[in-house]
């Protein structure tokens, strides 16, 4: 039944994909709706309803509409089969007689799976309930609908089928249906030849990750008799070849999670993709790539070695720290929101490392703390990361601008869209009340266990990282006050910003509040969600939460109350009771309780503009001195000079570029390794025939030597 | 009982922290030979603030006049977790000192979009310079707070305090690294001299002035109570676990009136360690900050290092 309904979740995004096609076909449809009628004479009624909406001006937006509904309904199924397996913590197994004929597709349903289902799914109805409105603006001779709503369907079956998959080769095709179909999305505003180049650069980069994953199931299958995650878990690996397997995993699953340094696909492509689907990719499909390494090192390979959380530990600590270094450079607000999933997907990576020092040292159950920690980072990513994406899309509609330092004042003018771009970044800023400050919380909880271990290196790397992971949340505060502070507030720093005005589709902000509404539920009451984490532990690690019975709806008390506790809903209590009296006291006097609105305060000068304010980069510019080693930094200043002596200032002209340093120092020297190479074999073709028939007849030689 | 009298150590809480900074500007007073304002003068300012027609700027949106009671809510939410005579208080095990320091971050997200909510200048310099400084010093702060958790075992601040009460006075190098680091991070955080000047209006130096610096009236008042509450708090915060000696472990009167004495007694001195340093030292430039925060940090670091190497039961 639980498996029904994630196949009906599986096959309502493939028909909405398909239904997508249609788009171009309706004069196809009109002549077939015609001749149907004349040959079985049926109710008029029924007739005169179906040609006026295969009418064309209706039947565009009533398509768009209904491929849309079936995404959203497959993200409704997607939510009930995860919950529903997530409740009864059954394993459900099944064969589909797809694929070879020696290997059918194995398909298993266990509460893992059934997590990220149902991060799938909030994420699918938020996209689908945002979606109409959003692609409504896309001209359909440039960008046909079809193949956006086409590769959006593949999209999603193609994740929902990696959850689905029991055995290596299922798994893979999944893989790069997802990887695939997500290509295309991100190459869909072709015309710019920025967008094909982040395009080529996510394909090239998800094929070598992909590879990768295919060498590490092969590592696996050569101890085991089939490709069957069944075979695989039997698997008896010596520790060498289980490292090298889990390396290969983790350089895979890492390309398509952007870690540091395989993080540069991210940055490029999620600014070029339509919101929504970048809002898909980032909240959505680095997640199910962090589900691969959990299903790889966690069930496959049964036992974790402890070296391996060291390697999570330090990558993850280095992902997040670049990552939101980096965000905090850009000006470009989807690019930032880019760097900042690097900087959640390090987190993440830091807690699992955590688990798994923790898991083969003999503390399985302050394993299962970091495991939930690490699954709570990653729901609340996906809620918080998809609201803020789907908010950048908002304001790309409303103002065309996606650089921040062209917007401001828009809280003015976009009051709605202010308060829920404004819950999703206190959520990444982890503040106290909202679902992002729990699950960093838990990350220090389990940080700060470490003295149970033995191993002194252990117990002086883990509180370091805490700090690193200190640093990191401070920073992303940093970085999204920045983000606040500049889009929403102060004067309109342009044309476009000035005259934007809030959106008129109710969708486009009903899909963003479902999110809000969930970061906030969420941050008051994690015991919900946590509970539902803990059955995840339970099968996977075969270890639940510590003290479970002291997790009721009000406390959260992960190791013990004594150890600690923190309980959002009473702090909720306090801070709006301590508002409520301070607000009531101070404006109980009714002749101070106006305002008197007066201009800004100009020092006397006069002329205030919104020119004067702080831009994205003097926000950063402390920032920029502090850690100036962590970017390459090329600031010029050009003046231009006039006057008798060339002696006046007539003109400055800053410019500031911010790069990555993984560029130059990983990838041109690939590239240019490669060119290199390709160039000494090119020295072989000559272009002469006589050599290339004296090659054949070298190769024969060889062969028939070989053979005898 | 136990919540009516967290209740109260909270409101008694907010009540003396003027008073604390009133005799903080008692002491550098009279250190720099000067006549000294009398103890209560920051109660009368604020009620002069309060009872004041606040002018708010027209580019103002809705964030900027709520802004202060967010601040303040957060400060006094802050307030009621820190332990101030008596441990074992329901209101301490909300939230642990984890969310203590998230409270903190709470308030200076707002404070800093109250900043740069008007468009001017100097509103963004403000939150420029106090989200660098502060995002330099919470890991500081991180670091003290977890040599002192691992120590106890427990991010519970009572429990923590229990516990260092339970072991008596033992010297530990771990824990004097963990109070000079908390010492450094506090002077960061309440914006003191040589971070920040409070009483400073010039462009080039201002931190938490300039964000501050569109406000009039009750939200002045509001923001200002906030900054003296968070100066009480870091007092009590390191008072209470360094020195915790006097503080109230059982609800009788006597215990209490104990535990107000002791608490009031500790900051007093700290006040006039704090002025002396202010009266000492002058401002330092805005980026040799990252080299006092970072000292704060190597600090926390060693005291850290120090429990493990030398303290930790194995």
């Amino acid at each position: 039944m639980t498996l029904l309904l994630a196949y009906c979740a599986v096959l309502l995004s493939f028909a909405s994909g398909l239904l997508a096609l249609l788009m171009n076909q309706q004069q196809h449809l009109q002549g077939l709706s015609q001749r149907w009628f004349k040959r079985f004479a049926g109710g008029a009624g029924v007739q005169s309803v179906i040609e006026q909406n295969l009418d064309e001006h209706r039947f565009p937006n009533l398509l768009r509409r209904l491929v849309f509904v079936l995404l959203g309904l497959s993200g409704v199924f997607a939510v009930i089969a995860g919950l529903a397996v997530l409740i009864s913590a059954e394993v459900i197994t099944d064969q589909i007689s797809l694929g070879l004929p020696w290997l059918p597709w194995h398909v298993r349903f266990d509460s893992l799976s059934g997590f990220f289902f149902l991060i799938i799914g909030i994420a699918v109805i938020a996209v689908s309930i945002y979606g109409p409105g959003y692609v409504h603006s896309y001209k359909e001779k440039q960008h046909p609908f079809a193949v956006l709503g086409l590769f959006t369907g593949l999209f999603v079956t193609g994740m929902m089928l990696v959850l689905l998959a029991d055995d290596a080769f299922f798994f893979m095709i999944a893989w790069e249906l997802m990887s695939v179909a997500s290509y295309f999305l991100v190459a869909f505003q072709h015309e710019n030849s920025a967008n094909r180049r982040a395009a080529f650069l996510y394909l090239l980069m998800a094929e070598v990750g992909a590879l990768a994953i295919i060498l590490s199931f092969g590592v696996l299958a050569s101890f085991a008799d089939g490709f069957t995650f069944d075979a695989l878990r039997q698997a008896q690996l010596s520790p060498t070849w289980a490292s090298i397997a889990f390396v290969l995993a983790l350089l895979g699953f890492g390309m398509k999670a952007g870690i540091v340094p395989i993080h540069v696909w991210l940055p490029e492509a999620h600014p070029v993709a339509p919101s929504h689907i970048s809002a898909l990719m980032s909240g959505v499909m680095l997640k199910v790539a962090l589900y691969g390494l959990i299903r790889f090192c966690f069930d496959l390979l049964a036992e974790v070695q402890w070296q391996w959380g060291v390697v999570l530990l330090v990558i993850g600590s280095i992902s997040a720290l670049g990552g939101i270094l980096y965000a905090m450079m850009q000006p470009n607000l989807k690019r930032l929101l880019a760097y900042s999933s690097v900087e959640n997907i390090g987190i993440i990576f830091m807690v699992l490392g955590l688990s798994m020092i923790f898991m083969d040292n003999g503390h399985p159950q302050l394993a299962a703390l970091g495991f939930l920690a690490a699954l709570l980072h990653a729901f609340n990513h996906a809620l918080f990361k998809n609201l803020l994406f789907l908010g950048a899309g908002i304001l790309q509609h409303q103002t065309h601008e996606l650089n921040i330092d062209m917007m401001g004042g828009l809280i003015k003018r976009m009051p709605q869209t202010s308060a829920l771009f404004l819950i999703g970044c206190m959520s990444i800023s982890s503040l106290p009340l909202f679902n992002g400050f729990v699950s960093e919380w838990l990350a220090f909880q389990t940080a700060l266990q470490v003295d149970v271990l033995d191993n002194g290196v252990l117990r002086s790397m883990i509180p370091v990282a805490a700090a690193a992971l200190a640093l990191t949340a401070a920073l992303a505060a940093a970085c999204f006050v920045k983000v606040f502070g500049l889009i929403f507030l102060g004067l309109p720093r342009s044309r476009n910003s000035e005259k934007a005005h809030e959106v008129t589709d109710k969708g486009m902000l009903i899909g963003p509040a479902l999110l809000a509404g969930l970061c906030f539920l969420f941050g008051i009451f994690p015991g919900l969600i946590i509970n539902l984490i803990n059955g995840v532990a339970k099968q996977l690690l075969e270890q639940s939460l510590p003290n479970d019975t002291s997790m009721s709806w009000l406390w959260l008390a992960p190791v013990s109350a004594h150890q600690a506790s923190y309980s959002a809903p009473l702090v909720l209590i306090g801070v709006l009771l301590a508002g409520f009296i301070t607000f009531w006291y101070l404006r109980r006097n009714p002749d101070t309780k106006t305002m008197r609105i007066a201009p800004t305060w100009d020092c006397g000068f006069g002329g205030l503009t919104s020119r004067m304010q702080y831009t994205s980069s003097a926000f950063t510019m402390p920032f920029r001195r502090i850690f100036a080693n962590a970017w390459i930094i090329d600031e010029q200043i050009d003046k231009d000079m006039r006057g008798a002596m060339n002696l006046d200032v007539a003109a400055v002209h800053y410019k500031l570029q911010v790069e990555d340093h993984s560029w130059p120092k990983l990838y041109l020297p690939i590239a240019h390794a490669v060119n290199t190479l390709a160039k000494h074999v090119g020295r072989i073709q000559t272009g002469n025939i006589r050599v290339y028939l004296s090659y054949s007849f070298v190769t024969l030689i060889i062969m028939l030597w070989v053979i005898s | 009982m136990l919540w009516i009298l967290a209740i109260i150590q909270t409101i008694l809480f907010v009540a003396l922290a003027p008073l604390l900074a009133g005799w903080l500007k008692w002491c550098k007073c009279r250190l720099q030979n000067r006549r000294a304002p009398s103890l209560f003068q920051p109660y009368k300012d604020l009620l002069k603030l309060i009872r004041k027609h606040p002018v708010v700027s027209e580019d103002a949106s809705w964030l900027f006049t709520k802004a202060p009671f967010i601040i303040f809510s957060a400060t006094v939410l802050a307030a009621s977790v820190v332990p101030l005579i008596a441990v074992d208080l329901p209101t301490s095990a909300s939230a642990d000192v984890i969310v203590l320091v998230g409270f903190f971050a709470f308030a200076r997200f707002f404070l800093a979009l109250a900043g740069l909510d008007v468009g001017t200048a100097f509103g963004g310099m403000g939150s420029s310079r106090e989200m660098t400084i502060s995002s330099l010093a919470e890991p500081a702060m991180l670091m003290a707070i977890f040599t002192l958790t691992m120590t106890a075992s427990t991010t519970n601040l009572s429990f923590a305090i229990i516990h260092v009460l339970n072991e008596g006075l033992v010297l530990r190098p771990s824990f004097v690294f963990a109070l000079f680091a908390l010492l450094l991070v506090a002077i960061a955080e309440t914006g003191r001299v040589p971070v920040d000047n409070p009483s400073t209006h010039l462009e080039l130096t201002m931190i938490h002035e300039a964000m501050i610096l569109e406000y009039s009236g009750r939200h002045l008042a509001l923001i200002e109570w906030a900054s003296q509450l968070k100066l009480m708090l870091y007092g009590v915060l390191i008072a209470n676990i360094f020195l915790p000696w006097g503080i109230a472990q059982t609800q009788d009167l006597h215990a209490l009136g104990v535990g107000l004495l002791a608490i009031l007694g500790k900051l007093a001195v700290l006040t006039i360690v704090l002025a002396l340093t202010e009266t000492m030292l002058a401002k330092m430039r805005l980026f040799r900050v990252q080299e006092f925060l970072g000292f704060a940090y190597l600090l926390g670091l060693l005291g850290m290092l120090s429990h493990i190497i030398l303290e930790a039961s194995r």
